[in-house]
């Protein structure tokens, strides 16, 4: 038996198929993947993601630690910014991805992922000591996020209080906000408008049921995982690990070099893969002859160049994408092998959908 | 529980048999089967004409979470596959007996290969799960 979160009770409620993910019980789908992926890309759908780690960072040296261990700059954060970012071992490669939120100048927050949750808070906790700062793991907490284009209005409808529903009303990208015992960002993995709350997790039954009732459906790890993938977000452990860098797989976005003096864990490396052609990650599109899927291998002409990381039937195109980790080199046609044939596969840039709309349109 | 019609023969790699009178069989994959992938997107069909043997790898269905093989539970010829899952191929999830059968076979007079009836498969579906 894995672990449960406070919401388990309502999957099984609503007919969730339960997996494990990472030591958890978690929802797969409560019936069809592929309905919960076109409602959030529709309308408005929950996710449970209770089994991420949340953790605060306090003290007078918080920024300074945060500035040392992430590849993004939490410098640029003012109060209720939150910010996307790589942690980086000293080779360059990925301990993890996460969000960080500045609450207040001494004391942010972190959302780190379930699977890397022990090597997270040990490599936190190991850089830790030198800054005399306090790293504190949430505990009882429920994390539901409500993603697509109809989410915003029927999260603000469950909102008794009209200041609390016209403090989301003004939130912005990427910001949150603390609403009583709710703490609200504006942030997502599906490429839709939506919100990530946290809240305590005797709340989250009857919030996630007066969810429901409002329209919003349960949507399960499946759906998530074909959002985020034609949203062209990249997920720990597929598309990136330790022996990745964020300049290999699609994230060189999330690196702050400015300003130079910065010293991130990883940094030195970085910056000589900055000046040598390394690796990097391209969208595929096969229209039709199968699936494309992790570990399949990328041709061009006879050489393989590379492989897939992350793929998937996209439910919004109607056809298969993915993410490809290929030489730096490689650009226009490429082919992938599927099940023993080669099919020619069109190269893009991701996101290949965002906010209800395609991507990645012929010209 | 999924469904499992009593008139229908069973293999254990989950394709079902339906006797047509005539010398040839229908076949699909079962309830059970569908439940385990998950929502159909794409199905290779086998091609009409082709000879096929008793187990032999003849289509393949690939759902959102993974792709898997369609034996032959028979030996004989493809003389007719359901061209309708190409463009629709989550009736393999709908209606996996009726609209979502995959192939017809025509026998080649051998025996049929190790098929198990309805009651049987219920049984090894179960113990399978456990």
């Amino acid at each position: 038996m894995g672990h449960k979160t406070p919401l388990y009770n309502e999957h099984v409620r609503h007919g969730a198929k339960i997996v494990d993910f990472a030591g958890w019980d978690m929802p797969l789908h409560y019936g069809s993947q592929i309905e919960e992926h076109r409602q959030v890309r529709a309308d408005a759908g929950m996710f449970d993601v209770s089994h991420m780690t949340v953790s605060d960072v306090t003290g007078a040296r918080a920024l300074e630690y945060l500035r040392r261990m992430f590849a993004n700059d939490a410098g640029r954060l003012d109060a209720g910014k939150a910010l996307y970012t790589c942690m980086l071992n000293e080779d360059g490669g990925v301990i993890d991805d996460l969000i960080v939120y500045r609450i207040d100048d001494q004391r942010y927050r972190l959302i780190t992922n379930a699977a890397t949750r022990d090597k997270d808070l040990d490599w936190l906790g190991r850089h830790a000591a030198g800054f005399g700062i306090a790293l504190e793991p949430h505990r009882d907490y429920a994390l539901v996020a409500v993603q697509g284009p109809n989410a915003r209005d029927k999260v603000h409808s469950v909102l008794k209080d009209a200041t609390a529903r016209a403090a989301l009303a003004g939130l912005g990208v990427f910001r949150s906000t603390q609403l009583g015992q709710m703490f609200v960002s504006r942030t997502g993995y599906t490429g839709e408008d939506g919100y990530e709350i946290l809240l305590p997790a005797t709340q989250a039954p009857g919030f996630w049921n007066a969810l429901y009732e409002a329209g919003v459906k349960p949507v399960g790890l499946g759906a998530r995982d074909t959002l985020r993938l034609e949203a062209g977000m990249a997920l720990y452990g597929s598309d990136m690990d330790e022996t990745v860098s964020p300049l290999e797989c699609g994230l060189a976005w999330t690196v702050a070099w400015n300003p130079p003096e910065r010293a991130f864990i990883g940094r030195g490396r970085l910056e000589a893969d900055r000046a040598r052609p390394v690796r990097k990650t391209i969208g595929l599109v096969l229209k039709e002859g199968g699936v494309l899927r992790a570990h399949q291998p990328v041709y061009v002409g006879e050489r393989v160049v590379g492989e897939i990381t992350s793929g998937s039937f996209s439910p919004f195109l109607q056809c298969s994408v993915a993410l490809a980790r290929v030489d730096g080199g490689v650009t226009g046609e490429c082919a992938v092998e599927v099940r023993g044939r080669r099919l020619p596969v069109r190269v893009v840039t991701p996101p290949f959908v965002r906010h209800g709309r395609s991507c990645i349109e012929e010209a | 529980m999924s469904e499992i019609p009593a008139e229908l023969k069973y293999t254990k790699s989950h394709e079902w048999v339906e006797d047509e009178g005539d010398g040839t069989v229908k076949v699909g994959i079962t309830d059970h089967a569908q439940d385990l992938l998950g929502d159909m997107v794409f199905v290779e069909l086998p091609e009409v004409g082709s000879a096929v043997g008793i187990g032999q790898e003849c289509a393949v269905v690939e759902s959102v979470k993974a792709a898997s093989d369609v034996y032959s539970p028979v030996a004989g010829e493809v003389v007719e596959v359901n061209e309708l899952l190409v463009d629709n191929p989550d009736l393999v999830n709908k209606d996996p007996y009726g609209e979502g059968w995959i192939m017809r076979i025509q026998l080649d007079g051998g025996e049929g290969g190790n098929l198990i009836d309805a009651e049987d498969y219920g049984v090894f579906i179960t113990e399978e799960d456990e």
